[in-house]
């Protein structure tokens, strides 16, 4: 540590960026065992060894709940490992999942300033090293304030959902999480696969959220069980924070889109992750096996759903993807992940029809060719289709990964909350408080489907304005005003 | 945590199991469903709500042991617990004063329609209604269904008791009998469904059916449970259960019944082999 600690500036410069271990290619793709293995102490030091420890450190700006990294890499350099957790804990309630599951190559490292003439600082690497030593080194629970008698019902166990309550708890409030699934943990649980992100870590954090004093009521499905009139009204909460994620699928309404075998990546993901399918007979979910299996889309959904399809014994997976190489979405360890693993990337391609059997399975998928135009609101060039440039591929499974949105259910039989056009919630940016009085919300729910930091982010500035309107600090914003505020935003 | 507080064996492989849910039953209405999971390795399922009981907090379930799953549920007993029990899901059903409204219930299907049947009755319509099984010892629920019809037809298939008919006989008597009938609600088996279907669309009588799709968390966030009604592909757990008989493309959904066929015939026999080995 301490030659680590005197080196110089040049010597720090020349370190290469650590590689990650991981479990070798031919191996992983016939398990669900975590892919990435994590640094080991030493390869962690050295990485940390790296940083510059810059004064106006550029990575903050690019994290989108400014952790302040070079404080925690410091720590950890000075084997001050409680520091370091202390200090990445201080900005981020779940690094051991952030740490995995970050496109930190957008965000963080991207803007690092070894990154103009090298590499970036494993940033990421780093954070997940500091966050695992955490799990496995449990603190005792922090103390809390006396009870506010204040109630607060957090709608969602998502990582906007868990984080608001885990700070509304630490504030002194009363919290209840309502979920309407099983298990708790949003699109971590139901979503993210074993193979990226171990479903222990997600239990943890879970677990770290109760000791806290929230109570967790599974299986409740607000909309449906209770309404958010009737918790506000009927059940005594003084204010509800919405953290219920973008769920619901699309599909792309072309035919055949019904026939056995078309999946969305949320029903399939589903059924692997929260269902465990892939150890179906012994849990009672099944999922279909393709041999050949097309994955429409190119997100991070879609690098999950095609990597659990080869795992289950597909013979070959393609991601389908109508835009270039250059406009990937998903993380770039994922895509890199995908194709060493033998995922075939079809760019440029999109699908017309499906073609079933008499029995009404899959057969087939007719696609065209596409080609990049004018760029479009997004930023991106717009694909366009090649004319005449059909063809078909022989699948027996099509998975749609092409994107969700918010579910409707949760706003049942309540007025009030302004939504947009694409059916996110009306919230303004820095407090999350919505159109409706005493309700607030973050995450996907406001963004559409986005990242769990930004939606992690969210819960945290919510929680800090529900404490400050439950303590009588301010009056919570008319409906009119906050949709002024929003706007303006 | 959702305790079975009654249960009863309906006929041989039907059984009823009265559950410990009040946040359930105190939303619950006719033409609602729940997803229960049996255990913690257990599938989510699908189950229409027979029954409710707010005063009590509980929901009544009737089911056909024809699965892994079901049958599993079925060797639960009073004082047991289900690992999750989520609801009410679906739309109700449409309860409104129609007139004259026709209530047919095949096998496992009687149990839904009772409180449907109940419902429309308290709505003030005059309630006919068909029961039918494939034979006395399928058929439950006689007397309860007579106590809110104002005629009841009973029958099997094999004519083991009451008339031997499909129900789709009497239904198709019964509007070329010119009886003036405004609604119909059939529930049963899909096959059972379509053949309504294809009886009562000459008739231009409007047909409610209430589709038993396969499900995985019934809020809307999979799309494995859709299927196209009027040409328009609709989520069955929450654009339904309820859909209008002549619109349903019954084929598909017919299929997309039998996705895992194979799996549960797999699921079944590793059962089996578990109870017959003493497990
Ligand atoms: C397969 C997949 C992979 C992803 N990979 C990454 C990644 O690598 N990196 C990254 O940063 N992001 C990733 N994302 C996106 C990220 O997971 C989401 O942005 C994030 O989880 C959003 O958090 P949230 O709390 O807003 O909602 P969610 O995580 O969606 O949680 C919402 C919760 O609310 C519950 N709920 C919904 N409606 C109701 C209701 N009416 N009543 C009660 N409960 C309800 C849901 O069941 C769910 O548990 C991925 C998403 C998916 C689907
Ligand atoms: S920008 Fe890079 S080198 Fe500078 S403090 Fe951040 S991680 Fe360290
Ligand atoms: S069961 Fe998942 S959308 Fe209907």
């Amino acid at each position: 540590m301490s030659e680590t600690k005197s080196i110089s500036q040049q010597e720090r410069v020349k370190i290469p960026r650590q590689k990650m271990p991981t479990q070798e290619a031919s191996v992983r793709v016939r398990n669900f065992n975590e892919v990435a293995l994590g640094y080991p102490e030493e390869t962690a030091m050295r990485e940390a060894a790296r940083c510059l420890q810059c004064k106006r450190p550029k990575c903050v700006e690019g994290c989108p709940v400014e952790v302040d990294i070079p404080a925690f890499i410091e720590r950890l350099r000075e084997a001050d490992l409680p520091g370091a957790v202390q200090s990445l804990k201080k900005d981020n309630n779940l690094p051991a999942i952030c740490g995995r599951v970050c496109p930190q190559e957008t965000q963080c490292e991207a803007l690092c300033v070894l990154g103009k003439k090298g590499e970036p600082v494993a940033i990421g690497r780093l954070e997940r090293y500091v966050a695992d030593w955490d799990l496995t080194h449990p603190s005792p629970p922090p103390e809390l304030p006396p009870p506010s008698g204040k109630k607060v019902a957090v709608i969602g166990s998502g990582p906007a959902g868990l984080t608001c309550a885990g700070d509304l708890a630490r504030y002194g409030h009363q919290v209840t999480i309502f979920e309407s699934l099983h298990a708790p943990g949003g699109v971590l649980i139901y979503g993210i696969p074993e193979f990226r992100l171990p479903k222990h870590i997600v239990h943890a954090e879970v677990n770290y959220v109760r000791s806290l004093g929230v109570e967790i009521r599974l299986n409740e499905v607000i909309g449906k069980t209770y309404t958010l009139d009737e918790l506000l009204n009927e059940q005594g909460y003084d204010a509800i924070f919405l953290g219920t994620g973008a769920g619901l699928p699309m599909f792309m309404h072309i035919p055949g889109e019904n026939y056995n075998g078309v999946y969305s990546a949320n029903e399939f993901l589903t059924r692997v992750n929260l269902m465990k399918a892939y150890l179906f007979p012994n849990w009672d979910t099944p999922v279909k096996v393709g041999r050949k299996v097309a994955v429409v889309g190119a997100g991070n959904v879609a690098m999950d759903a095609s990597r659990c399809a080869l795992r289950l014994g597909a013979d070959e997976v393609h991601i389908v993807y109508r835009r270039s190489r250059e406009e990937v979405p998903a993380r770039a360890e994922e895509v890199h992940h995908a194709e060493e693993e033998g995922i075939i990337f079809d760019f440029l391609t999109n699908p017309v029809e499906i073609y079933g059997d008499e029995k009404g399975w899959v057969r087939g998928m007719r696609c065209i060719r596409m080609k990049l135009g004018e760029p479009d609101a997004s930023g991106r060039r717009r694909p366009l289709p090649i004319e005449n440039s059909e063809f078909d591929m022989d699948v027996d499974m099509v998975i749609m990964a092409l994107g969700t949105r918010p579910n409707p259910l949760v706003f049942a039989d309540s007025g009030g909350l302004e939504r947009t056009r694409h059916g996110t919630v009306v919230a303004d940016e820095r407090t999350g408080r919505t159109t409706k009085d005493r309700v607030w919300a973050g995450g996907d729910i406001v963004t559409g489907a986005a990242t769990v930091i930004s939606a992690m982010g969210a819960g945290k500035r919510a929680a800090a304005d529900i404490d400050r309107f439950l303590r009588g600090e301010e009056a919570p914003v008319s409906r009119a005003e906050a949709a002024i505020r929003a706007g303006a935003s | 945590m959702y305790e079975i507080v009654a249960r009863e064996e309906l006929a041989p492989v039907t059984k009823l199991l009265e559950i410990r849910a009040p946040a359930v039953a105190r939303k619950a209405q006719a033409g609602q469903f729940v997803i229960v999971r049996v255990h913690e390795e257990g599938e989510r399922i699908p189950l229409t709500i027979a029954d409710y009981d707010r005063e009590r907090g509980t929901i009544t379930l009737v089911f056909q042991e024809v699965g892994k799953t079901t049958m599993h549920l079925g060797t639960k007993q009073v004082g047991e617990c289900l690992a999750s029990f989520t609801g009410p899901l679906g739309l109700p059903s449409e309860i409104e004063r129609y007139g004259t409204v026709l209530c047919v219930g095949g096998g496992v299907g009687i149990a839904p329609i009772y409180p449907i049947a109940r419902a429309l009755r308290e709505a003030g319509n005059t309630v006919l209604s068909i029961i039918g099984a494939r034979s006395k010892d399928l058929l439950f629920w006689e007397e309860k269904m007579r106590a809110v019809s104002d005629e009841l037809i009973v029958c099997t298939d094999d004519g083991s008791y009451g008339r031997k008919a499909l129900v789709t006989i009497p239904l198709k008597e019964m509007l070329e009998g010119g009886r003036s009938i405004d609604r119909i609600w059939a529930i049963g088996p899909a096959i059972m469904m379509k053949f309504c279907a294809l009886t009562t669309q000459p008739f231009g009588v409007p047909l409610i059916v209430s589709l038993n799709s396969i499900m995985v968390d019934g809020t809307g966030m999979c799309g494995a449970c859709r299927v196209e009604v009027g040409g328009q592909t609709r989520f069955v757990c929450v654009d339904g259960p309820e859909f209008d008989g002549h619109q349903v493309d019954w084929d598909q959904l017919l299929a997309r019944q039998r996705i895992y066929l194979e799996q549960e015939k797999q699921a079944l026999e590793l059962w089996q082999h578990g109870h017959a080995c003493g497990h």
